[in-house]
């Protein structure tokens, strides 16, 4: 999993049926101190989120797990709002 | 700039260096510590960018760690059961490590 802000919305009216009702998000991947690194993304969302959060997002398969049974086509899945995130500075 | 680290499927070694916290999870996340980790090489230096791992074995901050990156397998070691929406888990706390 890594940290993402969610940087703005997709709209598709052409998709996989089972995509359908599904929101798309933009994303941007952060390091553990919330800069940005890599290139944005897109990614379905599974719990709420909205555009300026800061959320972490799982890849691959497991990515479509939080919509069983339904197997929705995804590899980029935003799974969880962060609410904080704590760097011990001196361990790094 | 690449991600390094998101195109590495392999188990690597990392420093944990923090958490997050999180009240809005996918449920399956309930009960388990996500925390941040720093890849490194076996010599201690950085090797990409941080990401984010499931504990399973009480590591915290400070320790070198062992990090799973395939779902399956990092699914049942912090859940007890596969088909979790996990990717990277914590499997095993680093006492030493020794290359020729």
């Amino acid at each position: 999993m890594q940290l993402a802000r969610v940087i703005g919305t997709v709209v598709a009216t052409v998709k996989n049926d089972l995509l359908n009702g599904r929101k798309l998000l933009v994303i941007q991947p952060l390091d553990g101190r919330l800069n940005e690194c890599g290139s944005p993304m897109v990614a379905i969302d599974s719990v709420g989120a909205g555009k300026g959060e800061v959320v972490f997002w799982c890849r691959g398969k497991e990515a479509s797990f939080p919509f069983m049974p339904v197997e929705v086509p995804t590899d980029c899945t935003i799974i969880g709002i962060v609410d904080s995130v704590f760097i011990d500075s001196i361990s790094q | 700039m690449t991600h390094r680290i998101i195109d590495a499927t392999l188990m690597l070694l990392a420093r944990v260096i923090g958490n997050v916290v999180s009240t809005q999870k996918d449920q399956r996340y309930e009960g388990g510590r996500i925390l941040v980790v720093q890849p490194i090489n076996p010599d201690g230096t950085k090797a990409g960018d941080e990401l984010l791992a499931l504990d399973s074995v009480d590591a915290g901050v400070g320790d070198t760690v062992v990090v799973v990156r395939e779902g399956w397998s990092a699914s049942t070691a912090s859940t007890g059961e596969a088909g979790a929406a996990i990717d990277s888990a914590i499997v095993g706390v680093v006492d030493a490590i020794e290359v020729e």
